[in-house]
């Protein structure tokens, strides 16, 4: 199963060299990665998205926990938290195609970006099921070339985990990593 | 009154840092790129012990942490003094033992040209420490000293690389020791179990007839000697012991039933297979203690109590998690136990004892030959009365050693468990004589390892330490010809080993020497070796061909356990 994991780290360099290698090392499975600056300038936020069982995933919050520089993880799986990528696709356009082209692009809400002598470019961003089943539907024209970012996600609401204050830090510790009931 | 603040540069914050956090001897071989900082080392009053090779200095600084639980500190230069720290460090990390590992770097400006000596050594060692730093400023020194020292030290202890470029230890800056105090925004090391962890815990303690404690090197590192035999008797439970756990509860005390694991005693693996429930303080389940995990302990529950909560559930799946202070954890459940008994159980456990001991080589007559275990067993009779600390190698007189010493008192034994490091007894010795100079201590090293960090000798000289240098030597790499005896049909690809005269070798360095041939003559040897005030070596022509019994073989059940053949058919041959 997917699990889509936020990660607030010092903003320091080297800090995602060290989570990758921690994933490498421990043969976790990366299914995509972002890294960004945040509100606080202090702070970097990783969205990570990782095919594992429950078991792993509590493992893998375990050890992104033992890299120094991590403030917070938050496993928002099932948190029905918001969740994006943005994705460039060059599809084959010619005279005869182009309308069709266009027609999908606004069914599912991608902006033009290239208009060439046969070929489009579209900016898509939405949940990775939805960019999914665009690419799907694009794909008889031919794509050309296409980049996803990889997910970024966050919680719905008001409530946001306060990176800074060690309080809630502790908090979600208590939740995530120290108490195991099995 | 004399400002605080006083200005510095770089290399003299760096000691002024050691010393204050306590540091009192550091291990190091110098070079272009820490020159700086061995320059100002006349401002110090460290102690600074030069070794010969730097994965030397990185064991020493281990060996060091291992005897007193206070945190070793090594130095190299960059480039390759810095990539030749790479095992010892891997070695601390696998073990928990904190050390701290200083290294020059090239300028800061030459980062990241392939300048002469400049290796990437954070990025190296970023997978085997706990942390590590680049420091490319005089100002960073003094926080990354003492958050290195806090780090290596806190909650799961482990090793930590500085890594200075040369411009940063020439700089000056102003030395503030108050503001570069730890600020580990997200590090936590104070974990503690939630109350109903504590409480399935002591239902399942209360419940279980046949349970068994599983106990590691955590009871050293949170000092839960005292805590660990208070929680064995109240509760009445036999407790199994890992390779660095020994030690920790007295061989002698009545629950405590030894070693467990591949080259365990055949009963304790029996016992644990048996058992209803495990109770795991401070181990983590390595594979060379459970053998095939499909088929381990089938029928307990396990209770872990560690403070690394990524070691829960990573090889074994337990039922009760407590994450925390193993120390802090006991004392909470020691007065929530009323006194158990579990007689039936350990006449059960005394039962498989019977015909299945491990010692049965040491019911041989003495017909001339020499065993490791003969040598083992008479150092232990002859260090009783000491504040022996044993330094093991890696290989099988590492195993015999685990089985035939006795080890009473905690810190007595210090090895490389779970990188299983070859060239660690030696230097490692160093830094144990170093840490303890009232202690006996004896390097207990296979002719293989030993050859691979002999080069310490010298440094053992310069030094002035009395260590005593026992090298079991069967002409062989054993434990890989005891595999290739087991598992490749006999085909000894290049184990026999072709060894220099030891005596020879130690008498050029001036280390009074022996070479010890037949069991009557290991006594007067290791009473010669403790009457010579200087360090000694003894060199133990063994049998060569001798195996290390009983043993699981790897990707076996834990109580599918290879036996001697028949000791009394060994006798027989003899002579």
């Amino acid at each position: 199963m997917l699990h889509t994991f936020v990660v607030y780290v010092e903003n320091k360099p080297g800090v995602l060299s060290r989570v990758v290698s921690l994933f490498r090392r421990r043969a976790f499975n990366i299914d995509s990665l972002t890294v960004g600056r945040t509100e606080n300038p202090d702070v970097s936020r990783m969205t990570i998205v990782s095919d594992a069982d429950e078991d792993q995933a509590r493992r893998i919050v375990a050890n992104i926990y033992k890299l120094v520089n991590v403030l917070l993880v938050d496993d928002v799986t099932g948190q029905g938290a918001l969740q994006r990528d943005l994705t460039l696709v060059k599809v084959g356009a010619g005279q005869e195609t182009r309308g069709q082209v266009f027609q999908l692009a606004e069914v599912f809400r991608a902006h033009v970006l290239d208009i060439a002598a046969d070929s489009i470019t579209l900016e898509m961003t939405g949940e990775e099921t939805k960019v999914d089943r665009f690419l799907e539907l694009l794909a008889p024209y031919g794509l050309m070339e296409m980049v996803r970012t990889g997910v970024v996600a966050m919680r719905r609401g008001a409530k946001s985990p306060n990176v800074t204050s060690k309080a809630a830090r502790v908090g979600s510790t208590d939740d995530d990593t120290v108490s195991y009931s099995v | 009154m004399e400002s605080k603040k006083e200005t510095m540069i770089g290399a003299r914050i760096l000691w002024e840092c050691l010393e204050r956090e306590g540091v009192k001897t550091v291990f190091g071989y110098p070079g272009g790129a820490i020159l700086p900082a061995y320059d100002a080392l006349r401002h110090s009053s460290i102690r600074h012990i030069l070794v010969r090779h730097e994965q030397g200095a990185t064991h020493m600084a281990d060996g060091y942490a291992r005897a007193t639980g206070e945190v070793g500190v090594a130095v190299a230069t960059s480039g390759p003094g810095a990539t030749n720290m790479v095992t010892g460090i891997a070695t601390a990390m696998m073990d928990s033992s904190p050390i701290v590992c200083i290294t020059g770097q090239v300028g800061s400006k030459l980062l990241g040209s392939d300048a002469f000596q400049e290796t990437d050594i954070t990025g190296v060692t970023l997978p085997i420490t706990k942390h590590n730093y680049l420091v490319t400023h005089a100002s960073e020194i003094a926080p990354a000293i003492r958050e290195a020292m806090y780090i290596a030290k806190s909650g799961r202890p482990g090793p930590v690389l500085v890594d200075i470029t040369k411009d940063a230890q020439q700089g000056s800056c102003e030395f503030d020791w108050e503001a570069a105090a730890p600020k580990t925004r997200g590090y936590r090391p104070d974990h503690s179990p939630a109350e109903k962890a504590y409480e399935k815990a002591l239902e399942l303690i209360r419940a279980a007839k046949r349970p068994v404690i599983l106990a590691g090197h955590g009871i050293s590192i949170a000092g839960a000697e005292q805590e660990i035999q208070a929680f064995a008797e109240r509760t009445c439970i036999p407790v199994a012991m890992t390779l660095l756990g020994l030690g920790h509860l007295p061989a002698s005390h009545v629950l405590n039933m030894g070693m467990m694991g591949m080259h365990g005693e055949a009963w304790v693996n029996k016992a644990i297979q048996e058992a209803d429930l495990l109770i795991a303080l401070g181990m983590r389940f390595d594979d060379r203690v459970t053998g095939n995990l499909k088929n381990y302990a089938p029928n307990a529950k396990k209770i872990h109590v560690e403070i690394d909560p990524a070691e829960i559930n990573k090889n074994v799946k337990v039922d009760v998690a407590l994450v925390g202070d193993l120390r802090k954890i006991l004392k909470e459940m020691l007065p929530r136990l009323e006194p158990l008994s579990h007689n039936e159980w350990l006449e059960q456990i005394r039962g498989l004892k019977g015909d299945t001991a491990v010692r049965d080589i040491q019911n041989l007559p003495d017909n001339g030959h020499l065993y490791a275990a003969h040598v083992i067993n008479d150092i232990w009779h002859e260090t009783l009365d000491k504040d022996a600390i044993v330094v093991t190698d890696v290989g099988q007189h590492q195993m015999w050693e685990a089985q035939y010493y006795k080890h009473e008192k905690p810190r007595s034994l210090i090895t490389s468990g779970g990188l299983g490091t070859m060239g660690f007894a030696l230097p490692a010795s160093v830094g144990a004589k170093v840490a303890r100079p009232d202690a006996d201590v004896w390097a207990v090293v296979g002719d293989g390892g030993f050859q691979m960090t002999m080069a310490e000798l010298a440094t053992i000289v310069q030094e002035n330490l009395k260590v005593n240098i026992a090298i079991i030597n069967n002409g062989y790499l054993g434990m890989v010809r005891q595999w290739q005896e087991f598992f490749y049909e006999r085909n000894y690809e290049a184990t026999p080993l072709l060894n220099p005269n030891f005596a020879m070798l130690a008498q050029a360095y001036g280390i009074r020497n022996f070479v010890v041939q037949k069991r009557s003559e290991v006594i007067p040897a290791v009473k010669a070796a403790h009457a010579h005030e200087g360090p000694v070596l003894i060199d133990f022509k063994v049998e060569q061909e001798d195996t290390v019994y009983p043993m699981v073989a790897a990707g076996a059940a834990l109580h599918d356990m290879i036996r001697r053949p028949n000791p009394l058919v060994e006798t027989a041959e003899d002579e």
